[in-house]
């Protein structure tokens, strides 16, 4: 939605200007010709950089982030943020973990950790909306405690330091690291993700109310908008979600660490923001968040394939960060 | 026109801006006299608030020239424009919504004394601002809790503390009551004494002509003509405005079915013991000053405020919603007094705005039917003439008037029982305001109930089968179709009950 006419497809009759120049105005596509250019940059600076192999690398390393920025993506046009979705992530896992070693079906231990993530969005959500706590302290929070029962589940509450379980079930590993053909199923499960909740958001009715409550909080609970529930249920969502990368990416190492996901709440936070999501809400996509990790991961994979230091790695996901915003913002701006 | 160029304050020639394929101006015109109070009217969307934007900075023109004092300007920023002398109030008010009202006046030129602010110089000065506008508050208050009116106020003392020679007010009065409107006129006089022009835009005709010396028409963003205030009637504005005659008549009726709705002793923030009746097909007006609690009455009606005491029975049942959507479920409908801040979603298109009510009731399976949200939209663009590009145009990008028809179109598109105006015609031109009457009438006539709360005493008039008054948060009297005049209701609004209004 936004300034400009998100589903313009349907609106008048199609003549292929139109459809041309609509199809320019949908915010995503900057973020998607940035992605175009990139890869064909690669592909001219490295001979590998196009093989299947390499491409599935990419997008299987970058699975969890996209999956997560679901999530977040939700939160965020909500007017809301989550910071604790690292901390989620390793908690999750390391609750299966521990309940698989400890000798539970495998299918169950699953169902608890998803559980927990479910759970621990929930309370993000309750507290938000009811004890009326900034998303911003509640999620910080929330960072630190999952961090901090990750290792409680590692180590029980005495007993030595362990940083590691490990994970090994032919099911789980499979949810993290298996193949359909030459198609990793971790990139499966982020393209259906992606597919089914970029729907939901498009097209129903919460999906709606969630720009709604990012638009004008206000205006929307007295349009009849249950402004709470839509916002529990965004960080829900993302608890969920952050529940399942963490199982996923303790199947695809066979272990769960204590530090799994650290720092991943600003990767993130990032790939939704290069993807045109406005913090400020009520306006975002979730496809545009998924292109905008996609950004992030050909670029790391640049750096490894073209031997360059790590250090600029990270300097260029920062400018990147800011070039794709101040680029959205002057396109705003020119319509003055 | 002058033909001479010494006393002309403001000359603009041939302006022209467009918003990507639609000319919001095409081509206008208007010349300012030294110490004149200059009206601008046309239709809602007709360029006059971009006309306003552009001579304070906040946008920039395609084409065309100003001459400002004698010397051709452009500004660039609002602050070009403040320094050259120019100061406006726009239309959509732009407040610091957590910061104080001194700081909101003074934000962006806070004088500094030694590197601090001398806030009991700005205290006294911003009691003095206030004072003129006919505001006794504390200055250290919060524009958040302010009514929209006080907010009007504000913005209207924080452009005299610029000391302009020129005071551009887009629709200033939109949500002042008759009594504050007469202390804004008297300000303008005094103004225009001090050799202060002012440009004024209104939709209110009748008080244009009271207050403006010349009055120029804008249609479809082109200049139609300039004419002297004193020989013109009405009736020629209109006609300079919408292009044909307006039949101005409207019929109340006064036999409605039974009792819908009983409100017995109701108590909240801002209103006590407020009690009243509501037939089926009945249009019940709710008169009184501006901040008299009737907003906040039907706030709590509606579940949007918790209710203190009383009893609400509602199709012979007792009723109390606890949120606005429960309301809305049981067959309420409720067009808020602040559009910008309760009820747009500003970044969203027009068909958003229009279905957000009824999103969970026109959907197939868990989908939205887009169909259907779509013919809605179309149905109401039609009936309320909004004139925009398309049903997938931003809110934003909307004139102030066709924004209040969105608002409007959404409640009306929920098929209410109950359907609660608060200051429903707000920034709409006198056609269109018209158009809504007739359809208020209808409705009322196909059986729906109304409850229209106005500030302006000819739309309580026209519209009202009877009429609550209520003043300082009580009903002061309810009046039967006979007894509602303006003389009545003031003295009951203003509480000197039989005397004459102050
Ligand atoms: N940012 C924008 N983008 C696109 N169109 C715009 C934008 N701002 C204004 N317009 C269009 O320009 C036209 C003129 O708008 P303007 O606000 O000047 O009308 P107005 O005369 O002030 O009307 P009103 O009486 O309703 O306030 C309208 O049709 C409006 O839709
Ligand atoms: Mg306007």
């Amino acid at each position: 939605m936004g300034a400009k006419v998100e589903r313009g497809i349907e609106d008048g009759p199609g003549n292929l200007r139109g459809a041309l120049s609509r199809l320019f105005q949908v915010r995503e596509m900057g973020v998607f010709i940035a992605l175009v250019v990139l890869v064909c940059l690669m592909s001219f600076a490295s001979p590998y950089f196009l093989r299947p192999l390499n491409l599935f690398n990419i997008t299987r390393g970058m699975s969890n982030i996209g999956i997560m920025s679901i999530g977040i993506t939700m939160v965020i046009i909500t007017g809301g943020i989550d910071l604790s979705v690292g901390s989620l992530l390793a908690v999750s896992g390391m609750l299966t973990a521990r309940l698989m070693y400890g000798g539970m079906m495998p299918w169950l231990a699953v169902a608890c950790g998803l559980g927990l993530g479910l759970g621990f969005g929930l309370v993000n959500g309750l507290i938000i909306t009811k004890v009326k706590v900034t998303p911003f302290i509640t999620t910080l929070g929330m960072l630190s405690i999952g961090r901090g029962l990750s290792y409680v589940f590692a180590t029980g509450l005495q007993g030595a330091v362990a940083s590691n379980i490990p994970m090994r079930d032919p099911g789980v590993n499979f949810l993290g690291g298996g193949y359909i053909g030459p198609v990793p199923f971790p990139v499966v499960e982020m393209v259906a993700l992606v597919l089914a909740f970029s729907w939901f958001l498009g097209n129903t009715v919460l999906g709606r109310q969630i720009y709604a409550v990012g638009s004008n909080e206000d205006a929307a609970r007295l349009s009849g908008v249950n402004v709470d529930r839509v916002k529990i249920f965004s960080y829900a969502t993302t608890g969920i979600l952050c529940g399942l990368a963490g199982i996923m990416s303790g199947g695809l190492l066979s272990t769960a660490a204590t530090n799994a996901g650290e720092g991943n709440e600003l990767d993130v936070i990032a790939a939704v923001v290069i993807g045109g999501t406005s913090l400020a809400g009520g306006e975002g996509s979730i496809i545009g968040a998924v292109i905008g990790a996609a950004i992030m991961a050909v670029i790391r994979n640049a750096f490894v394939m073209l031997h360059l230091p790590v250090f600029l790695q990270t300097i260029s996901i920062g400018v990147v960060i800011i070039l794709a915003v101040a680029f959205d913002s002057l396109r705003r701006g020119k319509r003055r | 026109m002058t033909e001479r160029g010494d006393d002309r304050l403001l000359l603009v020639k041939d302006l022209c801006k467009s918003y990507g394929g639609l000319n919001a101006l095409a081509g206008v015109c208007l010349d300012v006299r030294l110490g004149e109070v200059h009206a601008v009217v046309g239709e809602n969307g007709a360029g006059k608030s971009t006309l306003m934007k552009i001579l304070g900075g906040a946008i920039r023109r395609d084409s065309g020239t100003v001459f400002f004092k004698g010397h051709e300007v452009e500004f660039h920023t609002p602050h070009d424009s403040i320094r050259a002398g120019i100061s406006v109030i726009h239309q959509e008010l732009s407040v610091l919504p957590k910061m104080s009202i001194i700081e909101n006046i003074y934000m962006g030129r806070m004088p500094s004394v030694m590197g601090g602010v001398p806030w009991k110089r700005l205290e006294k000065r911003t009691i003095e601002l206030l004072g003129q506008v006919g505001l006794d508050i504390n200055p250290h208050l919060q524009m958040n809790d302010l009514s929209i009116s006080q907010r009007q106020l504000v913005e209207i003392a924080k452009a005299l503390s610029k000391d302009s020679s020129l005071i551009i007010m887009d629709e200033p009065n939109s949500s002042l009551s008759e009594h504050e409107t007469d202390t804004l006129f008297a300000l303008i006089r005094s103004l225009k004494e001090r050799g202060v022009s002012v440009v004024y835009v209104s939709h209110k005709i009748e008080e244009v002509l009271r207050i403006s010396d010349r009055v120029t028409a804008f249609k479809d963003g082109a200049y139609v003509g300039t004419v002297e205030s004193a020989s013109a009637t009405v009736d020629d504005i209109i006609r300079m405005m919408i292009g044909r005659e307006l039949t101005r008549e409207y019929v109340p009726n006064s036999s409605h079915g039974p009792v819908l709705l009983k409100v017995k002793g109701l108590s909240g923030g801002g209103f006590e013991d407020v009690s009243f009746e509501l037939g089926r097909g009945e249009v019940l007006c709710f008169a009184g000053l501006v901040g008299a609690g009737r907003s906040e009455t039907m706030r709590a009606l509606f579940g949007a405020d918790p209710i203190r005491a009383g009893e609400i029975e509602f199709e012979g049942r007792r009723t109390r919603f606890s949120s606005p959507k429960q309301a809305l479920q049981n067959g309420f409908a409720m067009v808020q007094e602040d559009r910008k801040r309760l009820s747009l979603f500003m970044n969203l298109d027009i068909m958003a705005n229009i279905g957000m009510a009824q999103l969970p009731r026109i959907r197939r399976g868990l989908a939205v039917d887009r169909a259907r949200l779509r013919e809605l939209s179309q149905r109401f663009f039609a009936a309320l003439s909004i004139k925009a590009r398309s049903a997938y145009q931003a809110v934003r990008d909307l004139s102030g008037g066709n924004q209040q028809k969105v608002v409007l179109a959404r409640w009306l598109a929920t098929n209410p029982k109950i359907l609660i105006l608060d200051e429903p015609t707000h920034g709409i031109d006198i056609g269109a305001k018209s158009e809504i009457y007739d359809l208020i009438r209808r409705l009322a006539g196909e059986g729906v109930s109304i409850i229209l709360i106005s500030s302006e005493l000819p739309e309580v008039i026209a519209m009202a089968d009877r009429a609550v008054v209520m003043h300082e948060g009580r009903v002061a009297a309810t009046l039967p179709r006979g007894e509602i005049t303006e003389h009545t209701i003031m003295s009951y609004a203003t509480g000197n009950i039989g005397g004459k209004p102050r």
